[in-house]
């Protein structure tokens, strides 16, 4: 069983998963991997890494500007897959899972990228601007590699499309809950519900659901529907929002908030 | 053969495709649908050929520069006059085309990126023309140097949103019009001015463009009873390239050339010619094409002294174009540029697009080479009215 099943077995009928996502590299390099274990301690199930990127369409001005001060200190593909191999050394048992753009993989090479992250205890990959008609190679490569391949899906996206996308997924799929970039306004729980119902009679996978989670309030609402609730840009605001202060201990607390407030299952 | 590209996803050979985040999948799915169906619709074609006629003014004139070509000692130079269109470029060809499609879609506003401003001023006039909402977005670097055509949106009633992250100049505005589409797709049409983004845009932006050539084709047959040696144009992302080339691709004995922007010369690196200086393919804004990035794939900075060509990537049918050998790409560099704009305005009296002038110079260069009993066409784009400050301002400086 992958790391990222067995999460999602051992949550089943207890509550949903936390996923906190952070770029590689943000604020710092050095702080990536102790951030990492700070997310893990505070209460995270699962570890999205963001592979930073010149050109991040899908993202709000949050998360630009998380790839903007990345890319400024240097990170490349090749640092944030050393950070995932170095924070794997002492944790084994939290699934990692990387999200990006797909032109730093169509630079590395689908298949070399793929080996390379199995090497560097990366459980699975998300490529938000390779949807899965193009994704014939990196399917391949990934499954060769035994690397999950985590699909988005999202409120535009049509009855057979979703079946089509989970055929392709593996580990979870990642529901985009509004229309937009990550980091946007508010969230109709009562629509993302009937959304998911929809979704859930078309596949099997767990269903992460991310873009608009802001705090305690909006997890707790979302904890209740979803079998994982992902954040990211309310996240990272803790990380550069402190001046001069632990950007780690920020998001420490942050994150324990969330954690507390997903609500048990009966 | 036939010539039937792209195939039913978007497919140039091994480029172009659909390369976006999943919320914009469904709305390019209806947007394919909507227009094959308007293509077939003789009520939609007939619409659109009689604003190209009563309100673009085509068709556009074939004009033979005399004095250019004297000036150049070869081939006889024929100008395909597309900068006396209304709003002064090849550009309305298209925001036309994609705004009558709009409407028919039910849709209320229009968004665009631009460069230069051409792109994003033909949008905004089809926009007033139709009575729909209108946003451009604009790289604060582009709104800086194309001045005029900022102010003139902003009298169209269009809403010019500048962009500051990034190089902030077309790249970047077009990140940011993808991401307003992602977030409007209910009420809003995304208008992509040239041959590049995600399926459908590269084959319904060429097929709006491809009146260019159609015309030329058939002026030239008139003019000289034959078909030109070459066809020359400008290549930023190439609309008004793919528009000239399109009715020539089955006719072997025209040669075609994209001229790209060589900036500052290739070898500096400060250039926009991804398909001359031996750029791989890569992915960006949706498709598959040559692309300017480093070993890390992130996307490289590009220069021009034009803004309208200053983008790191290329439409995917070009880069099928250059591996299959049909098209040939060469770069003239901002020096050059400038050359050329200075000889057209002085030899023929029309001040060029900075854009156009690329295809001027290597036009030039072109006619000396082939001699005088051949014949080149070549793409005048846009006019060079925008463009006075930035030559000034490149004239004090060097």
């Amino acid at each position: 069983m992958s790391r990222l099943q067995n999460v999602f077995a051992q949550l089943q009928g207890k509550r949903a998963a936390l996923v906190t996502f952070v770029t590689g590299g943000d604020p710092e390099p050095a702080l990536t991997v102790p951030l990492l274990h700070a997310l893990v301690e505070a209460g995270a199930d699962v570890l999205e890494v963001g592979i930073p990127f010149s050109d991040p369409m899908a993202d709000g001005p949050v998360i630009q500007m998380s790839h903007q001060r990345a890319l400024a200190h240097g990170t490349t593909m090749g640092d944030v897959l050393a950070m995932v191999a170095s924070f794997r050394q002492q944790d084994t048992r939290t699934p990692v899972v990387l999200m990006g753009y797909v032109n730093p993989v169509e630079a590395m090479g689908y298949a070399v990228f793929a080996r390379a992250c199995a090497d560097a205890g990366v459980d699975g990959v998300i490529l938000v601007d390779l949807p899965p008609e193009e994704a014939t190679e990196w399917l391949a490569a990934a499954r060769r590699a035994g690397v999950d391949r985590v699909f988005l899906l999202a409120p535009t996206s049509p009855p057979e499309r979703i079946t089509r996308v989970g055929e392709a997924s593996s580990g979870f799929v990642y529901y985009v809950a509004l229309k937009g970039v990550t980091g946007a306004a508010h969230l109709d729980i009562a629509d993302v519900a009937k959304k998911l119902a929809v979704v859930r009679s078309h596949l099997r996978l767990p269903v992460g659901v991310g873009f608009g989670v802001q705090d305690a309030a909006s997890a707790r609402a979302l904890g209740e529907v979803a079998d994982a609730v992902i954040v990211g840009s309310a996240l990272i605001r803790r990380l550069v929002a402190p001046e001069g202060k632990d950007a780690i201990a920020g998001a420490r607390s942050f994150v324990a908030g969330l954690r507390a407030a997903l609500p048990p299952r009966q | 053969m036939t010539y039937d590209l792209p195939d039913a996803r978007g497919h140039f050979g091994p480029y172009g495709g659909q390369f976006v985040a999943e919320t914009l999948m469904g709305p390019l799915a209806e947007l394919i649908s909507a227009y094959e169906t308007a293509k077939d619709d003789p009520d939609f074609q007939a619409a659109l050929t009689r604003d190209l006629h009563d309100y673009v003014g085509r068709p556009s004139p074939l004009y033979l520069a005399e004095r250019l070509t004297a000036a150049a000692g070869g081939a006889r130079i024929y100008l395909k006059r597309e900068d006396l269109n209304h709003t002064g470029a090849h550009k309305i060809n298209n925001t036309l085309g994609q705004g009558l499609l709009a409407k028919r879609m039910g849709k209320t506003r229009l968004i665009a990126e631009t460069g230069a401003g051409q792109h994003g001023v033909a949008t905004a006039t089809v926009a007033a023309r139709l009575g729909m909402r209108c946003a451009v977005y604009m790289g604060a670097e582009d709104m800086r140097r194309q001045a005029p055509n900022v102010r003139r949106m902003r009298l169209l009633g269009a809403d010019v949103v500048g962009v500051t992250l990034g190089s902030q100049t077309l790249k970047d505005a077009m990140n940011e019009a993808l991401r307003d589409w992602a977030t409007t797709v209910d009420d809003t049409f995304y208008v992509i001015g040239s041959v590049s983004g995600p399926h459908p845009y590269p084959a319904m932006v060429r097929d709006f463009q491809a009146i260019i050539g159609r015309e030329a084709r058939a002026q030239i047959l008139e003019r000289e009873g034959r078909l030109p040696d070459a066809a020359v144009a400008c290549v930023g992302g190439g609309s008004n390239a793919m528009g000239l080339f399109y009715a020539f691709l089955e006719d072997q004995a025209v040669d075609l050339y994209g001229v790209e922007a060589a900036g500052e010369g290739l070898a500096t690196g400060r250039h926009a010619a991804p398909l001359t200086a031996g750029a791989r393919p890569g992915v960006l804004h949706g498709t598959r094409s040559y692309l300017m990035y480093d070993a890390h794939g992130q996307i490289l900075e590009t220069h021009s002294i034009s803004a309208g060509l200053d983008y790191p990537g290329v439409g995917p049918e070009h880069a099928w174009l250059k591996d299959s050998g049909r098209a040939r790409y060469v770069a003239v560099g901002d020096q050059q540029a400038l050359a050329a704009f200075r000889a057209l305005t002085h030899l023929e009296g029309i001040l060029p697009a900075l854009e156009s002038s690329h295809a001027l110079a290597y036009a030039q260069i072109l006619a000396r080479e082939l001699g005088r009993e051949k014949v080149i066409v070549v793409s005048l784009s846009g006019r060079g009215d925008k463009d006075v400050e930035t030559v000034a301002a490149y004239e004090e400086h060097h």
